[in-house]
């Protein structure tokens, strides 16, 4: 037995161990199955899906027929386009003005201080409701336009918390050093507080993109054209609903080259959680710490 | 000129923010010795932060335009509203559309029941969960497999419920992994996607699948912050490993779990929205039917847009009371709540 324990565990005998291990052990395969069957449906020879029903768990070869269809310039691919360039710039536009109204508020003693934090705050208490949103939207002139999908959720009022309690942390000394230098507000921000903050910049930076990536009910509720569909309503229309994707959906291959429906859901599927997975290593390794951050200060 | 009057004084003398001092009390040596000891005027302050509240503003904007003003947007469920009509030419027709409300329309409260039927049934199932695993990856010797563990499991939250959705159909829809078995073993098939009677269930499961992991979080956190001299003491004291995780560990993450029970009975009128919108047609509005659907199927398809609202709008409020009362009865039981008093 160690000398120092953190939790209760007092030197359990083998049986306990065996159990705690067997139930983590299938709580991880209940996750991870799942994904092996999507990757190996995605990329199984058309045999191999069609005998198996519909979906398998482990591919028969590595046949790339399905991508090669969404990637012949159809609907998943111009969809996949938009919502990388609605992740892109829903990013920079929601940190370029988190880190700011974060870093007005930082400042110890500023004027309207007070007021504004409270209106962040207070936006954490309420959602204003599904109806009067889209009134909104639609009177600014949003509906069907890309910006609807990013304006408006563009500040969580949560992550300029997050990003406050990170500013406050930061030595007054380090900033009253550059106001001696004769640096203004925005060159401080700019040149020492945000070079300070990279960490916590990309932690936030990633929540806002997952954010954008994953949004599906405000394109359903806001984008009416089909042209301009994010991947998510695709994935919806196509895989959810079952509505088959059509040889002109898929950039005009033909009928009979197609490879089956499933393999085609599967490789969409694939191609909107790819952008998740690579990022998440550094989410997972990053976020803990924004999350109790936010919470513990906030 | 205004640029050699800029007061660097600040950050240096006012410190962290006390909370609770005055705006006033913010020293100010340079100014003060213009104005004789006073303390600078509403302007002056302003002025020396003019950059900081230009920063302030483009954030501040979205979010009182897509945060705030659509508050005054409720104003429609005081009206007869037609999306072609402009917003202020609307008909006012007074307390007319709180009338499914107060005059209980069967299909409001046929929404209204499946709300608080799921909201149950998911602080029974759904809250305890991430409790119990962090409980047990805490009590892993094994801080590798711990990290393991904890990478694989919190992988699902950051998945669209569109995803979630998409591969679960994939699992137990009617050409899905576990019916194919059945089918292939002779044996007939489970409609788990389409039984309006296991609706909730599926939709409890989904939510344990996606989130439990992320729960975990906090909880490890709170864990780790119990002095391991109290399990000492507690084994010194002969307690088994049950009754130190009766009288070490419950009360170590009490005050978490309570709070985080505030904040889910807050929430207790909104119950995975995507979820259900996503899943509806399968099991029809009847089983599925929660208040935001209801609100979203009303107005938005269905063009009522003023009841939606009112519909809405009640919830909304209902909601922040919630919030509210349960911050309370925290505090008469001697716990922090979500914000201090």
């Amino acid at each position: 037995m160690s000398a120092v324990q953190t939790g209760i565990d007092d030197g359990p005998g083998m049986p306990s161990r065996a159990v705690k291990g067997v139930v983590l052990l299938i709580c991880c395969a209940v996750v991870i199955i799942p994904f092996i069957g999507v990757i190996a449906t995605s990329i199984a020879s058309q045999e191999h899906v069609t005998n198996s029903g519909g979906f398998v768990l482990w591919p028969d070869g590595l046949n790339l027929d399905a991508y090669k269809a969404i990637f012949n310039g159809g609907v998943v691919q111009r969809a996949l386009l938009i919502s990388v360039v609605i992740a892109t710039f829903g990013t920079l536009i929601s940190l370029a003005g988190s880190t700011m109204l974060a870093y007005s508020l930082s400042r110890p003693g500023s004027f309207g201080q007070r007021p504004i934090l409270m209106i962040v705050l207070f936006s954490l208490l309420f959602s204003p409701g599904l109806i009067p949103n889209y009134l909104v939207v639609k009177e600014f002139g949003l509906l069907d336009s890309l910006l609807a999908l990013i304006l408006p959720t563009a500040i969580s009022g949560f992550n300029v918390i997050v990003l406050r309690s990170f500013f406050m942390g930061i030595p007054d000394s380090v900033l009253d050093s550059a106001r001696i230098d004769g640096a203004g507000d925005f060159r401080i921000f700019w040149s020492i507080v945000l070079p300070l903050s990279k960490a916590v910049l990309a932690v936030v930076g990633l929540f806002y993109a997952v954010g954008y990536w994953n949004a599906f009910f405000n394109a359903m509720l806001y984008i009416n054209d089909t042209a301009k569909w994010p991947l998510q309503l695709v994935l919806r229309t196509y895989v959810i609903n079952n509505t088959e994707l059509s040889s002109g959906d898929l950039g005009g291959a033909s009928a009979d080259q197609l490879p089956p429906q499933e393999s085609i859901q599967m490789a969409i599927l694939v191609v909107s959680l790819v952008p998740i997975l690579i990022v998440y290593p550094f989410l997972q390794r990053h976020f803990a710490k924004g999350m109790l951050t936010g919470a513990v200060k906030g | 000129m205004a640029q050699t009057e800029r007061i660097p004084s600040r950050q240096t003398t006012a410190g962290k923010p006390t909370g609770s001092g005055p705006p006033g009390t913010v020293t100010d040596s340079r100014s003060s010795e213009r104005s004789a000891g006073k303390p600078p005027s509403w302007w002056a302050r302003a002025r020396r932060d003019k950059i900081l509240l230009l920063m302030a503003l483009p954030g501040l904007a979205l979010l009182l335009v897509f945060h705030y003003l659509p508050l005054l947007g409720n104003l429609i469920a005081f009206q007869e509203y037609l999306p072609f009509v402009p917003l202020g030419r609307s008909a006012w027709v007074g307390w007319d559309n709180f009338a499914v409300i107060f005059n209980g329309d069967a299909e409001f409260l046929n929404a209204l029941k499946n709300t608080l039927l799921i909201t149950l049934v998911q602080v029974i199932f759904v809250f305890p969960a991430p409790i119990a695993l962090a409980l047990l990856l805490n009590s892993l010797l094994s801080e590798r497999i711990k990290r393991v563990v904890q990478s694989v499991l919190y992988l699902p939250h950051f998945l669209s419920w569109v995803i979630v959705i998409a591969i679960f159909q994939q699992i137990l829809g009617g050409s899905g992994l576990i019916n194919n078995f059945l089918r292939e073993h002779g044996m007939g098939t489970i409609d788990f996607l389409g039984n309006p009677d296991g609706f909730i269930a599926l939709l409890t499961s989904q939510v344990i699948w996606k989130d439990t992991g992320w729960g975990t979080i906090l909880f490890l956190a709170a864990l780790t912050q119990i002095d391991p001299g109290l399990y000492e003491a507690a084994r010194v004291d002969g307690a088994s490993r049950w009754r130190q995780l009766w009288h070490v560990t419950v009360p170590g993450i009490r005050g978490l779990i309570i709070l985080l029970l505030i904040l889910r009975l807050g929430d207790s009128l909104t119950v995975g929205f995507e979820q259900i919108i996503l899943q509806q047609n399968l099991v029809g509005r009847p089983a599925s039917e929660v208040l935001d659907t209801y609100v979203y199927n009303n107005g938005v398809l269905a063009g009522q847009w003023g009841v939606s609202a009112a519909v809405g709008l009640v919830k909304g409020l209902v909601a922040v009371v919630l919030v509210l009362g349960a911050n309370k009865i925290a505090h008469i039981f001697g716990e922090a709540g979500v914000y201090k008093r």
